[in-house]
């Protein structure tokens, strides 16, 4: 269902408003994750656009987003697109999921990942 | 006094907010106001009787007009007001549209007591005003063009044709402009120089066409029908009466430097004619890139040339020139290639612009034709088109539409498919924009042809060994896409050309944010600049291609034509004026003088009013620390009286 | 020149090394960083949602408390570059977001202080050609890639540090220490950042991607200035991907200016690497045969 009430609730943890991108798909040209992702970025932001955010928060891309701005740097409309990936995964997170769980984590990245990735990484993921 | 007020409904514009009916019934009993109507089109045909019928019957003297912006149809409700009696001059207008009810349109109470104080306020000025009747100037009918591109040839053409002198400067030596750098043209893909070399030799053999090149506007005083023009002609250290144009210095001359002509894809020698079909076809020595001009050694070209025409001690020329019109075609320039750093432009070499391929492919280019890419000289394999490259990016570049890149992108690639068979050509586009004749089908073309299209941006472009690989994707298959390619093309923003933002200044024309010339209204006045008298004409109003082109010279000609019909242009007579008595001549009306039309009388030590130059705008009369300098039908007491009809 | 100093959490655990050479380095060059009295972790990732300050508070204190020592604020990391630089500007540019956190923290703090990165310093204070000219081991011929990554160079507008589609101050360095630049194309491509801590080997791709664009354009070591990228290009090249000697280290800017400088192997801290540097570096003169590396 096409809702723009959706769209309105990311609008206020992200601060970005979606309506005026125009899909020329720059953002997904320039991600380095982008062959692991299900939905490449400017998909996700087009499902954002027409409000269908469940199947936004179902997807891989969220997670593998690294917030690195290389899409937003280049976007020709100045959306910020991690912003908005941040306002998916906090939506989830907000209501008590988490995506990673810290107990889980492999032994050797424990011992050997540095403190900013895991302080990092438990910010975006908890 | 006896004055008529006359409502517009403007079906609902006005209608649907201000409550018409009362605002008559108010406005009926104020001092001086014989008569109050309304109805429901004013400016139609039965409403323009009402006004001259009811002139007649009430006996009057002057005229309100609520309706609509002055900008609209003052002049039409000025001439009713003539044909039924009332001096022009004694018509107002009170603008209960575009100040009213749309802006109030929430608030239809309010709306209605300000229509009236509008009104109210419009008959207390109606009742200062005098009669008046318009200045009269004369024309010189003779017409300076700037820019001898298509644009500005074009509208020479067409004005010379019609028996006007035309003064047409060229800042380049050459004229022709960037369609003399094309190779094919679309949707026909005819030969660029063979449509227009017609047109080049017909203006440097026209008779009645003065062509000014190697040359620049430096001033330009005066108002429309009266300019006067000073322009540069910069030395070109070749006498051109002498020159034949044999091309013995052109041969010998040692000193090689990038040209500009071919975008920096060839060297030329410092004494140059730019292209073969150049007209005029004269040489001129570029001073930084002569050795002779910069080191005193060297002279090659001095002892090369058969008739002693080498003069290097000339110097720039000063002209003046009495116009009466002005066009204004300055064309365009491409987007700086240091401002798309994501793409290597102006990094790698096999990363060129639009025009640098239409170099390549053009028979008197670098390449003779062949497509070889800047690099090594291989043919490419695979070429990489890029749309949109500052276009449509508020970000980095400009969010206007370039126009024609949809349509000569589509031309590089058939033209590279047609001279590389086995060639790829890839096109990544965000949308096809072929509105024009035969452009949907010129495209539709390509693809038939080969050229695979990719519905998206490109994020990077970078080299790799030999190759350059491209970072792109193709939204239509949802896919991320990386080509590796031999060469790209980026078609690249149109900006207005370098030196139009000192030429606005110099003509005190306004340009839109992005310096592009503006036209007087976007829709019904394209061609015409908001200075009397001056016109523009092509991509130096905004981007567009040789047919729009074409056309909009042709308009500004018809323009100046119209112009040049009669002897005499009428001018609006409310503008200031002086009481010498007062005048103390201290000349803070001159400072405060947008438009020259203040002086000083030295001898008498009195500021004067140029009629013919003021604009009416008031400012001076404001600035007068004594009230010696009066705006005609704006004094001092209708001012107040307004002021006291709106908060009274 | 005298700076006050931010190390961050990293630098005090895993990342040792980066500060002791950089420290060592700096004494060396005339550089005096002093340390904040209470400094606390910047979050090391910037919030990227506006309807929650929160985030904003510890690295807002650690400015408001380096803006009490000084003017300007240096940092080694990337990341705590990034985060702190980006916070000043909300703090400088955004009135409601500045009043919420000072509201927190109980301060004025208004952004005006300068965060900068040690590059920087030696790049804009001490200038890359003094830095030629304190060089005692030239590090001649050794083929080095700079490694960008995000943090230094995006938002540009925000960071104003280099071009981020060209940068080249790690290329000056390096050239400054006698260094071959080794340029390469994903200089400027993430490494996959904290995704790196989702299960599987996926989340390697962007790393193996750097790592192999550096080394087939002929680099023997790969320069950075975040922990994070180190450990992921470093990581990535685990098991088959960095055996047969086609391993290429990644190693700390300033590691390889302490080297350069001649300073004692013990500042350096190469611990822990999948990639050890110290073969390279030995082979190459720059260490004694006897490291432990």
């Amino acid at each position: 269902m096409v809702s723009s009430e959706n769209r309105r609730k990311l609008l206020d943890i992200s601060g970005e408003d979606v309506t005026s991108c125009y899909q020329c798909g720059k953002c997904s040209a320039g991600c380095a994750m982008a062959a692991m992702m299900d939905l490449l970025p400017h998909q996700v932001i087009r499902l954002v656009q027409l409000g269908q955010v469940e199947e936004a928060l179902a997807s891989r891309t969220i997670w593998l987003c690294a917030s690195c701005l290389a899409c937003s740097a280049r976007c020709p409309r100045g959306v910020s697109l991690p912003n908005v990936m941040e306002s998916l995964r906090v939506t989830l997170l907000r209501l008590g999921g988490r995506h990673l769980d810290p107990v889980r984590l492999p032994a050797d990245v424990l011992e050997n990942a540095p403190e900013q990735a895991l302080v990092a990484g438990l910010r975006k993921y908890t | 006094m006896r004055t008529g007020v006359f409502v517009c409904w403007c079906g609902l514009n006005i209608g649907g907010v201000v409550d018409v009916p009362r605002v008559v019934q108010e406005i009926s009993g104020y001092p001086g106001v014989a008569r109050a109507v309304d109805y429901r089109y004013m400016c139609s045909d039965p409403g323009q009787q009402l006004i001259k019928d009811t002139i007649r019957e009430e006996r009057l003297d002057s005229v309100v007009i609520a309706a609509c912006s002055p900008g609209m149809h003052e002049a039409t409700f000025q001439t009713v007001a003539e044909s039924g009696g009332v001096n022009p001059y004694r018509c107002e207008i009170a603008n209960i549209r575009e100040q009213c009810s749309w802006p109030h349109q929430n608030e239809p109470g309010k709306a209605t007591r300000k229509a009236v104080e509008l009104i109210r306020a419009a008959v207390e000025k109606v009742r200062g005003d005098e009669a008046l009747s318009a200045l009269s100037i004369p024309v010189t009918r003779r017409a300076l063009v700037i820019g001898a591109g298509i644009a500005g040839m074009q509208a020479a053409l067409d004005i010379a044709e019609a028996g006007h002198e035309v003064v047409l400067v060229e800042r380049l030596p050459h004229i022709g402009g960037h369609m003399a750098q094309l190779s094919e043209t679309f949707p026909t893909l005819d030969c660029s120089q063979c449509i227009l070399t017609p047109k080049t030799s017909e203006v440097g053999r026209h008779p009645r066409i003065r062509l000014v090149t190697n040359s620049e506007v430096e001033s330009v005083s005066g108002y429309v029908g009266n300019f006067t023009v000073r322009i540069r002609r910069r030395a070109t250290y070749v006498n051109w009466d002498l020159c034949t144009g044999c091309g013995l210095c052109t041969e010998k001359c040692p000193s090689k430097t990038p040209s500009a002509f071919e975008r920096g894809l060839a060297k030329e020698p410092a004494v140059t004619i730019a292209f073969p079909q150049a007209v005029p076809h004269k040489p001129v020595i570029r001073a930084e890139a002569c050795r002779h001009l910069t080191s005193g050694k060297c002279g090659v070209c001095e002892k090369a040339c058969p008739v002693g025409a080498i003069d290097f001690e000339q110097q720039d020329l000063l002209l003046e020139e009495k116009v009466g019109a002005i066009v204004v075609a300055t064309g365009y320039d491409l987007h700086p290639k240091a401002k798309v750093g994501e793409y290597g432009y102006g990094v790698y070499p096999d990363v060129i612009d639009g025009l640098e391929f239409e170099r390549l492919n053009s028979a008197s280019g670098p390449t003779q034709g062949e497509i070889r890419r800047p690099s090594d000289g291989k043919v490419p394999k695979e070429v990489v088109f890029i749309q949109c490259v500052g276009s449509r990016d508020q970000e980095n570049g400009y969010p206007y539409c370039s126009k024609i890149c949809c349509m000569y992108t589509a031309k590089h690639a058939r033209l590279y498919k047609h001279k590389v068979p086995d060639g790829q050509p890839y096109v990544f586009y965000m949308d096809i924009r072929a509105g024009g004749k035969g452009y949907e089908e010129f495209v539709q073309e390509a693809t038939d042809e080969g050229v695979l299209y990719l519905r998206g941006r490109v994020a990077r472009v970078f080299q790799d060994g030999d190759r350059l690989v491209v970072f792109g994707v193709d939204t239509l298959s949802g896919k991320k896409v990386e080509i590796h390619a031999d060469m790209v093309v980026l078609a690249t923003a149109i900006v207005p050309a370098s030196g139009a933002k000192e030429l606005a200044r110099t003509l005190k024309l306004a340009t839109d944010r992005y310096g592009f010339f503006s036209e007087a209204h976007p829709k019904l006045r394209p061609v015409e600049s908001l200075t009397r008298g001056i016109y523009i004409a092509g991509c130096a109003q905004a981007p567009k291609d040789i047919p729009d082109t074409v056309t909009q010279a042709g308009s500004a000609a018809a323009k100046v034509l119209a112009l040049f019909s009669a002897e005499r242009l009428s001018h609006s007579p409310t503008v200031a004026a002086v009481d010498e008595e007062l005048c103390s001549g201290c000349g803070v009306c001159v400072e405060a003088c947008a438009y020259d039309a203040r002086t000083l009388d030295v001898r008498r030590r009195v500021a004067v009013v140029n009629d013919v130059l003021c604009e009416g705008c008031g400012t001076c009369a404001v600035a007068c620390p004594n009230g010696a300098t009066r705006q005609k039908n704006m004094a001092r007491s209708q001012v107040l009286s307004m002021i006291d009809a709106v908060v009274g | 020149m005298g700076y006050s100093y931010f190390p961050g959490c990293t630098l005090r655990a895993k990342a040792r090394g980066f500060e002791s050479s950089a420290l060592a380095s700096a004494r060396v060059l005339g550089i005096h960083l002093e340390e904040l009295a209470n400094w606390q972790c910047c979050g090391a990732t910037f919030p990227l949602q506006v309807d929650n300050s929160f985030p904003l508070v510890s690295p807002a204190r650690t400015l408001a408390s380096a803006r009490r020592m000084g003017e300007r604020l240096v940092t080694l990391c990337s990341a705590c570059y990034n985060v702190l630089k980006r916070t000043n500007h909300v703090m400088r540019t955004d009135a409601d977001r500045r009043d919420k956190v000072n509201a927190f923290i109980e301060e004025d703090y208004r952004g005006d202080l300068e965060v900068v990165h040690f590059l920087e310093v030696l790049r804009d204070d001490l200038g890359f050609d003094a830095l030629a000219r304190s060089v005692k081991v030239p590090l001649s011929g050794l083929a080095a890639a700079p490694y960008y990554g995000c943090l230094l160079l995006r938002p540009a507008d925000e960071l104003a540090f280099d071009d981020p589609e060209a940068p080249h101050i790690l290329e000056d360095f390096l050239s400054a220490l006698g260094c071959r630049v080794v340029d390469h194309p994903y200089k400027i491509e993430c490494c996959g950042s904290y995704v790196a801590l989702e299960p599987g080997e996926l989340a390697s791709g962007p790393s193996r991607m750097v790592v192999e664009s550096a080394r087939a354009r002929g680099a023997r070591v790969i320069v950075t200035s975040c922990p994070l990228c180190q450990y992921n290009l470093d990581v990535s090249q685990q098991g088959a991907h960095g055996r047969n000697g086609a391993g290429v280290p990644v190693i700390y800017f300033t590691q390889l200016l302490a080297i350069a400088l001649g300073l004692p192997e013990d500042v350096l801290g190469f611990e822990g690497h999948v990639i050890s540097p110290g073969p390279l570096l030995r082979s190459i003169g720059a260490m004694g045969s006897e490291a432990t590396a």
